[in-house]
């Protein structure tokens, strides 16, 4: 077995004094693992995600990505995010770019490539995500799953090691998460490694290699999608699944 | 089952069309709105004509203040006879010329800085040249030109150098102040929030004075800065903290994610604030920068404090050196209304036009 990718080792984190969010996580992901994070609000799925490429930090614990150590060092987190992509719940895509300029800002001033091969890579990547025609487009003037899309390809752009999805589709229109999530199944099967907080749990039957439940800040329960959803072991994921399946 | 049947799109109706119909629904609907448009029309039609007989029709235009002494209208010979007075202040009469062709010079450099095929990189060689040349003619003393003091340069050359220079260096200062008080770093932020509240909480006319009267008490003896550009720098400083604080506001505005999706884009610290955040806060506060620029242009006007001439205090000294005009000052006072006019609304035109542009990408 090869050496696990992003690794969690009795990571601790609180918010201000009091409120204790990650507690003793631990937590392997191999490269090429697809990993769906779910439990009910609150409960430290996002935080621990974002503790992956430094958005937040964690107070106490190994936090190590691709062999990296998080820690303070400036230049140790440069390193990690250019390994990690990120999409996020309200897409966070630029206002005041284009589409295309969105995708080609950080391949040009990040990764130094000329003009040109930043936009053939940034087209490729709308292709990818079946968007191509608006790249000229500014992205308000998108719905809320082309946006998204748009998003994925930003990420996209950077060739990461990694991505990570922190809720992708739970501010979108009913109607538009498919789109979103056949464009995150595909990816899927390119075999990069994914991990995904969604309460999307067909996606997570679908492509997860894990299904993580948390609750209160801690790791309640891991198993593969099957086991997960047909025998979950502990009363807590057990309660929140008959909530989110139950209707 | 029943099928959907799609209803054709109808234009919306309109409930007032005409002017008629407008004037019905707007002057005359009941009798409380009647009786109000009435009133207010007999006040100005009782008004407007002695209005339109003292500025047009009464109006003195040629001939000397005898005419206007004997004269019911507005004096307008009084600008005939002092403009130059009044516009160029206590610059010597015979080099008029230079200060003409250095303001028209900096107007122009103005307007081209303001138009966006100009937005590239010799701009800021073309400021470069335009102040050393505007500088050298200004004060001569080379070539046989003869040589004027600063503290010769008056009336609206002086206007328009103060507010266009402090306006261009207050700017980029009160950006930097404005994501100081935002920095992570405690020592940067609290020397901005300092900054911010010591200047924000004296008036100009005591910053203008401690520049002029202080600052060169404090100077070892024999060393001196001009005059001009100790005042320059209280306005400059004066109006970067409010400009500051306004700027601020547009980058509270801004949304985390943003900043996070930059983050996570690998951008530095500077390339997030000059690509995503500035940009974005920028286009939002396009209309208190737009105040603060116009308060800053009426602001130089204070300057009269430390014995310096622009345009409001070349006017008072072009009619109180002189009897005989003296009693005509509200026409001067009306002509250089006049001209601030011209250059604030100039200013709010094009900030209109700012804002739309910068709208464009929140079009649909």
């Amino acid at each position: 077995m090869s050496q696990p990718i992003i690794e969690f080792a009795k990571v601790n984190k609180w918010y201000g004094n009091s409120f204790h969010v990650l507690r003793d996580i631990d937590l392997q992901v191999r490269a090429g693992e697809r990993i769906v994070v779910c439990g009910p609000s609150g409960s430290g799925k996002s935080t621990l995600i974002r503790c992956i490429n430094r958005l937040e930090e964690h107070q106490q614990g190994r936090l190590t990505v691709d062999g990296v150590e998080i820690t303070d060092d400036l230049k140790a987190i440069d390193d990690v995010r250019k390994k990690v992509g990120m999409v996020f719940q309200q897409f966070n895509l630029f206002p005041h770019l284009t589409v295309l300029e969105n995708l080609t800002l950080s391949p040009m001033w990040v990764g130094k490539l000329p003009k040109k091969e930043a936009e053939e890579r940034a087209m490729e990547q709308l292709q990818r995500v079946r968007i191509a025609e608006q790249a000229y487009k500014y992205p308000l003037q998108l719905s809320g799953g082309q946006q998204q899309r748009v998003a994925i390809a930003r990420a996209l752009c950077l060739t990461p090691k990694i991505m990570l999805f922190d809720e992708p589709t739970s501010a979108l229109d009913p109607e538009m998460i498919k789109e979103v999530l056949d464009v995150m199944i595909e990816m899927a099967e390119q075999g990069i490694t994914m991990v995904c907080v969604t309460h999307e749990m067909g996606f997570a039957k679908a492509v997860a290699d894990r299904v993580i439940f948390m609750d209160e800040g801690q790791i309640v329960e891991q198993n593969n999608p099957h086991d997960f959803f047909n025998h979950p072991q502990n009363e807590r994921s057990r309660d929140f699944l008959s909530k989110i399946l139950g209707h | 089952m029943s099928t959907f049947t799609a209803i054709a799109p109808r234009p919306a109706p309109n409930a007032t069309t005409g002017p008629l119909a407008w004037c019905k629904a707007n002057l005359f609907h009941d009798w409380k709105t009647t009786l109000g448009t009435v009133l207010i029309g007999v006040v100005l039609l009782s008004l407007l004509p002695r209005l339109f007989a003292w500025t047009l029709t009464d109006a003195v235009w040629n001939g000397g203040y005898e005419a206007c002494h004997a004269g019911n209208g507005a004096c307008w010979a009084v600008v005939r006879e002092k403009f130059r007075f009044i516009l160029m202040g206590r610059y010597p009469h015979e080099e008029h010329w230079r200060a003409l062709v250095c303001t028209l010079m900096l107007l122009a450099l103005i307007v081209a800085s303001c138009t966006r095929a100009c937005w590239r990189p010799w701009l800021a060689g073309l400021w470069v040249g335009v102040l050393v040349a505007y500088l050298a003619l200004m004060r001569g003393g080379f070539a046989g030109l003869r040589y004027v003091e600063t503290d010769l340069w008056s009336g609206l050359p002086l206007t328009i150098l103060l507010a266009s220079l402090s306006m261009a260096m207050a700017f980029p200062i009160a950006v930097g102040i404005a994501l100081g008080r935002r920095s992570g770093m405690p020592a940067i932020r609290s020397l901005c929030t300092v900054y911010v509240e010591l200047i924000r909480g004296v008036p100009l006319i005591s910053v203008l004075f401690m520049a002029s009267f202080m600052f060169p008490l404090l100077m070892p003896q024999g060393f001196n800065i001009d005059v001009l550009i100790r005042v320059l720098a209280g306005i400059t400083l004066f109006a970067a903290a409010y400009m500051a604080e306004v700027i601020r506001g547009g980058l509270q505005a801004i949304p985390k994610g943003q900043v996070e999706a930059a983050a996570t884009l690998g951008l530095s610290y500077w390339q997030t604030q000059r690509m995503i955040v500035l940009p974005q806060a920028l286009a939002m506060v396009v209309p208190g920068i737009m105040n603060n620029f116009i308060s800053t242009f009426k602001d130089t006007s204070l300057v009269a404090i430390v014995s310096l001439y622009e345009l409001t205090g070349a006017m008072g000294m072009a009619m109180n050196s002189d009897a005989n005009w003296r009693p005509f000052r509200i026409e001067g006072y009306l002509f250089i209304a006049l001209i601030y006019f011209v250059f604030c609304f100039s200013m709010s035109r094009y900030s209109q036009w700012i804002e739309a542009q910068v709208n464009k990408s929140r079009q649909r």
